[in-house]
């Protein structure tokens, strides 16, 4: 602990034996850690480790079943986020807590206890954000924004009611690299003032970079505590998965012929604050990996509907095996040999009321599930058994209701369904997001294998390291434009971070996108 | 403190168990109604739910009843469970009982053995018709089909009555809103003599059974469900949304276009300004207490038509308005909105947590 | 007399319930809650309205009890989709058809009997002044309440930062319960103001337009009100034009018989149905026009995991 500099200082925030048990899980299970003032201080942990609900009870979104809080040295019981927020706890939430429909001052009106006239708060959120070096427009509405500025906003809201103690949930998910190291000074100076920040990820690397100290979570409990800068990436990962991190291999492959063709596809967004694909194209070639990197928001999801025929497009403006498929639906397109795997598990790649068998139906019915309009309930049966056990899915069997499987191992079942339906080409959005490191590990391997099997493949991530590990080629989508492609040995990180703030390519209208990115940069440099 | 809590799976006895949770809740909210009326229950609820059905034409007045509620309630549930608001079987029946009351007023006194299949078939399409208009506006302009549907009952009840007092009125019906009576060829027979209860009921029951292999073992039906229970996935399978829609639109319109049309070929006989008290309404009650279930919907069916029978022996029997039927109905289906509640949820009792974290143990007064 | 005068006169008391009903259903939409119940809610209204003040010769009485029975009927309907989370559409569906069935039963010693009609109140001056006078000074004071109800809501909506709250709950209930904003709390209170609304539209028909009871006499009304929250695109300004709009429409009966059409009633009749399938027709035809108004959680069970 004296290596971390604190040591003088009285705690900010002592969480001491803090339990939390849900219906099937228990999240937090005698969970201790302290915070000092100034103090950057992570919480590490893999996906379900119990980052988030610790958080929450801190914040008085939830409870705990038992344990202590003590704040500045007094036992509180925290009740609701409002009681948070007068003892000066501010939080960002991963999954931003702002209503898109209004501006950014009646967001930031919405979260304070007291009424405050709308140009007094206008001016002072101006003021907040300039200090900051957070630039936002008080009088904007909040879905015209990207990803990244709402986090400003964000950051802000919390700023405006001088926290002492600021939660972070997985900030930098939403940023490129070089937006993550021009909120690593926000964080730096606000810690320098003596604002104590809890820090959570599963990113080693930043939390080497940024924090001071670390408690390492796992399965619900406290499986270790670190000097980050003391440790490297490879112990501080022994600590949150309790064994070494594998590392996927992908041997030179030399791709084939073309299976998914992609030309000049401009498409505008039925949602109206939804992104328009603005003349996209790819191939992807068979035996190899197309990874699509890119922040969130920028027209991903547009993409993937435009690709699995949810949106249907000029007929030849996609070829799939060299066939004009623009004006194909899901369900033809599937006949030609496509399977998709959508970020949205519940309630898009799974029915949560249905069992895994019947969920095995919902793309299987081609694979003999139907003869004649009549549902034959053995073939479902064997296949939904096949995909369980080779996708070591754990669940009570094929009568299992989708819902109650855990996020990875529903990720799993959908993952194995797509593979064993045989495609010639499949298309995988967010693959890992939100998984367990096993389970991720089992998918990455099943894209590879799949892969070199002769399968095209495209994936669509937010995880650069991912895409970096397990792609032949990697492009970047911003604002509905897609990047021309690159080997990931030829690139870098920091190339892929610039396109994904917009600038790439040398045409006209890329003009206006690269203005914007200086502007940004001048902005974080103020 | 008692508290919700989110079932793991949701229970497969509780949604066959709220029914009838359901049924006893009306039952006793009825025993405190009769009671605070002045009414003796235990005699009330004789007269109510046991005396209509104790003879045998009381069995085919059941029957009787029984019949258009059980086919608008397949058709509804149908819809329902793909997630399609269809609130107008009830103007769907009107159609079909104007279809098919207009080929019998057609074919006038002849005897010929095509007039009342030719009437069942024009119900049905009659049905139908009406209901593609909902449709189209949904799959073609997006319109809610609940407003429309509904909307659609008020104007098929205008042209029914439009026709009563105008071209299709009877001119020796002394002025009354009422087309002519039809002939013995346009009449369904009777099914159990010494009742008016006709084939319909047989028509019904066979549709039942249809409508269980295709929401079951078909899949089409299973591609409606999808589309109900999470429409992100139906469109990411590439169930086509509008296809759906038509399906359960179409076989709702259908099945009430033919209970309509039962009704005016078997006890009413003639095309007159009311055919319907609310059967398709009460359908939706239906559809809901027989889980959205074909063979649940038969027995949905039956208890209803059984309201309606009490409602009416109540009216007769102890004076009171016959509007206690509807007052039962919409009790029977807020008792079962609630009782379906504990199908996804249980309730927990908690300890207050409160108590855990205002009494700190003194080993972490130390820690700190 | 200018024919005119009465035709527009009659229009905007056709219009009056329509405003009740569907500016109480906007600020319950707006939260999120969809309540399909209002025809259900202003039956009971009107026939709560009507025995209120048959027994005790009072109409503001007769208003204050709809208004009450109404509001114990959305109490109903919010206990069970906001404490019990079922289906907001069955629900409603379930609060119509169970006040269809109540105010029959309770009204059944009612119908056909009399009541005195809430008169027009005079305003010495201005009543007197021909045509204006008629046109805008010689309504009962319902009509007058109901123009003070529109300015208060599209303030309250607009500027109130009560209303900020509820426009924000209506979007996202689960961001809004994050930042510490009680949902139960304010959709219960916006329940209670759309029951409030639907029952004084529903007394306003058997105490003013009719003025009698008779069973099922909304004859839809309370659709065309939830039709009229999709027209105006939940914007309080749009709803009352457009209630002004079918309330001529309903109208169009006279205009028809002033200008001598032979058209059967019943078609005549069946023009404020025909035309609420238009309007929504029209409204709805651009999927983006209703993604871009309506509260993004319309409809949708809101359940806090704490």
């Amino acid at each position: 602990m004296d290596q971390s500099g604190f040591a003088d200082l009285k705690p900010r925030l002592v969480l001491t034996g803090i339990t939390k048990r849900y219906p099937s899980v228990v999240a937090n299970d005698d969970v201790s850690l302290s915070i000092r003032p100034g103090e950057i201080h992570a919480v590490l942990g893999e996906n379900g480790a119990g980052k988030s609900t610790l958080m929450k009870m801190i914040y008085g979104v939830t409870k705990p079943d038992a344990g202590t809080i003590m704040w500045n040295g007094q036992y509180e019981t925290i009740a609701a986020p409002a009681q948070a927020r007068r003892m000066g706890i501010g939080m960002v939430f991963q999954h931003f807590s702002l209503f898109e429909t209004l501006t950014v001052w009646e967001n930031i009106a919405l979260a304070l206890d007291e009424p405050v006239p709308t140009a007094k708060l206008a001016s002072q959120i101006t003021e907040v954000s300039e200090k900051y070096g957070l630039p936002i427009d008080p009088y904007r509405l909040v879905h015209s924004m990207s990803v990244g500025e709402r986090q400003r906003v964000e950051i802000v809201r919390c700023l405006l009611q001088e926290p002492k103690l600021l939660i972070m949930d997985e900030p930098t998910s939403v940023l490129t690299p070089q937006a993550v190291l021009i909120l690593f000074k926000t964080l730096r100076r606000l810690a320098a003032e003596g604002c104590s920040i809890l820090y959570i990820s599963h990113k080693l690397d930043e939390i080497r970079a940024l924090c001071d100290t670390a408690t390492v979570l796992r399965g619900g409990r406290v499986s270790g505590t670190a000097i980050p800068r003391n440790e490297t990436n490879e112990s501080l990962a022994r600590m949150m998965i309790g064994g070494e991190l594998a590392e996927c291999r992908l041997a030179p492959r030399e791709a084939k012929e073309e299976r998914l063709k992609v030309e000049r596809l401009s498409l505008t967004s039925p949602d109206p604050f939804g992104t328009s694909l603005k003349d996209v194209s790819l191939t992807v070639r068979s035996g190899e990996i197309l990874g699509i990197a890119g922040v969130s928001g920028n027209g991903q999801k547009e993409l993937m509907t435009a690709l699995s025929g949810e949106r249907l497009s000029p007929a030849s403006m996609i070829k799939l095996l060299g066939q004009p498929a623009g004006n194909l639906n899901p369900a033809q397109r599937r006949a030609v040999g496509l399977t998709f795997v959508p970020e949205e598990r519940l309630g898009r790649g799974a029915v949560p009321p249905m069992s895994l068998a019947q969920n095995a139906l919902l793309t299987g019915a081609r694979k003999g599930m139907v003869q004649r309009g009549i549902i034959h309930p053995s073939v479902m049966k064997t296949f939904s058994k096949n995909v369980i056990e080779r996708f070591k899915v754990k669940c009570g069997g094929d009568q299992s209701v989708a819902s109650s499987l855990s996020g990875g191992n529903l990720q799993k079942f959908i993952v194995g369904r797509e593979t064993m339906l045989q495609p010639r080409m499949m298309i995988v959005a967010q693959p890992t997001w939100g998984v367990d490191v096993g389970a991720a590990q089992l998918i990455r391997q099943a894209l590879i294998d799949l892969r070199d099997q002769g399968v095209a493949i495209l994936v669509i991530s937010e995880e650069l390291d991912e895409l970096f590990a397990i792609s032949d080629r990697l492009a970047v989508i911003a604002d509905g434009r897609l990047s021309p492609s690159v080997k990931p040995a030829e690139t870098s990180i920091e190339q892929i971070g610039t396109w994904m703030s917009g600038k790439f390519g040398d045409r006209a209208d890329d003009r206006a996108a690269s203005a914007n990115a200086h502007l940004e940069t001048a902005n974080a440099q103020a | 403190m008692l508290k919700l809590e989110r079932r793991a799976t949701p229970s497969s006895i509780m949604s066959v168990a709220s029914p009838l949770l359901a049924a006893v809740g009306m039952l006793i909210t009825g025993f405190v109604l009769f009671k605070v009326l002045g009414k003796d229950p235990v005699e009330a609820f004789y007269l109510f739910f046991v005396k209509p059905v104790s003879t045998t034409y009381g069995i085919g007045e059941l029957l009787l009843k029984t019949t258009p509620l059980l086919l608008c309630g397949l058709g509804l549930a149908l819809g329902f469970r793909a997630n399609v608001w269809n609130i107008g079987a009830e103007g769907q029946l009107t159609m079909g009982a104007i279809a098919g009351g207009g080929v019998a007023l057609w074919f006038g006194d002849s005897e010929s053995a095509f007039a009342l299949p030719l009437m069942l078939l024009a119900g049905v399409l009659g049905g139908m018709a009406w209901a593609a208009i909902p449709a189209f506006l949904r799959t073609r302009f997006n319109t809610n089909e609940i407003l429309v549907t509904l909307m659609l009952v008020y104007i098929s009840q205008l042209v029914l009555s439009w026709l009563v007092h105008g071209p299709w009125r009877d001119p020796q019906g002394l002025n009354y809103p009422q087309s002519q009576g039809f002939g013995d060829a346009e009449t369904m027979s009777i099914l159990i003599s010494g009742t008016r209860v006709t084939w319909g009921i047989v028509y019904a029951l066979g549709l039942a059974l249809v409508a269980w292999i295709f929401s079951q073992k078909t899949f089409a039906g299973f591609r409606m469900q999808v589309a109900g229970l999470a429409p992100a996935a139906a469109a990411y399978a590439g169930f086509s949304e509008k296809r759906n829609i038509w399906i359960a639109l179409m076989i709702c319109g259908a099945t009430a276009g033919l209970a309509g049309v039962c009704e005016v070929a078997g006890p009413i006989g003639r095309l007159q300004q009311q055919i319907s008290p609310g059967y398709g309404f009460a359908a939706i009650i239906v559809a809901w207490i027989g889980r959205l279930h074909p063979i649940g919907v038969v027995f949905g069916a039956l208890l209803m038509s059984l309201l309606y029978l009490g409602g009416e022996a109540a009216q007769m029997g102890m004076g009171l308005p016959s509007a206690i039927t509807g007052l039962f109905q919409g009790l029977l289906l807020f008792y079962l909105l609630a009782a379906d509640l504990f199908i996804t949820f249980r309730l927990k009792r908690v300890a207050p947590v409160e108590v855990n974290t205002l009494k700190p143990p003194v080993r972490a007064e130390t820690a700190a | 007399m200018n024919p005119i005068v009465p035709m527009i006169a009659s229009t905007v008391v056709a219009a009056t319930p329509l405003i009740y009903a569907a500016l109480g259903e906007t600020v319950v939409e707006r939260s999120g809650v969809l309540n399909l119940g209002i025809e259900g809610m202003m039956l009971i209204g009107a026939v709560t309205g009507f025995a209120t003040t048959y027994a005790t010769g009072s109409a503001a009485l007769g208003f204050l009890a709809a208004a009450c029975a109404a509001v114990a009927l959305s109490l109903l309907f919010g206990f069970l989709t906001l404490n019990l989370q079922t289906n907001q559409v069955a629900t409603g569906l379930a609060l119509t058809l169970f006040g269809i069935g109540l105010s029959a039963f309770v009204g059944y010693n009612y119908a056909g009997l009399p009541v005195n009609r809430l008169t027009p109140i005079t305003i010495p001056g201005l009543t007197a002044i021909p045509v204006v006078g008629d046109l805008l000074f010689h309504y009962d004071i319902m009509v007058y309440l109901s123009i003070a109800l529109f300015v208060g809501v599209q303030w309250f909506l607009t500027k109130s930062r009560t209303g900020l709250t509820l426009r924000a709950i209506g979007e996202s209930p689960s961001v809004a319960h994050s930042i510490g904003k009680s949902v139960l709390k304010t959709r219960y209170l916006a329940v209670m103001f759309g029951g409030a609304m639907a029952g004084i539209a529903g007394a306003y028909l058997s105490l003013v337009q009719t003025p009698m009871w008779v069973e099922g006499m909304s004859a839809g009304k309370g659709w065309i009100a939830l039709a009229l929250v999709v027209f105006g695109t939940w914007k309080p300004t749009r709803i009352v034009v457009g209630a002004y709009l079918f309330g001529g429409v309903t109208q169009f009966q006279l205009f028809a018989q002033g200008f001598g059409l032979p058209i059967p009633t019943e078609f005549l009749s069946m023009l404020p149905y025909a035309a609420t399938i238009i309007v929504l027709v029209i409204i709805c035809r651009d999927p983006k026009t209703i993604l871009l108004n309506q509260p993004a959680s319309l409809g949708r069970s809101f359940h806090s995991a704490a």
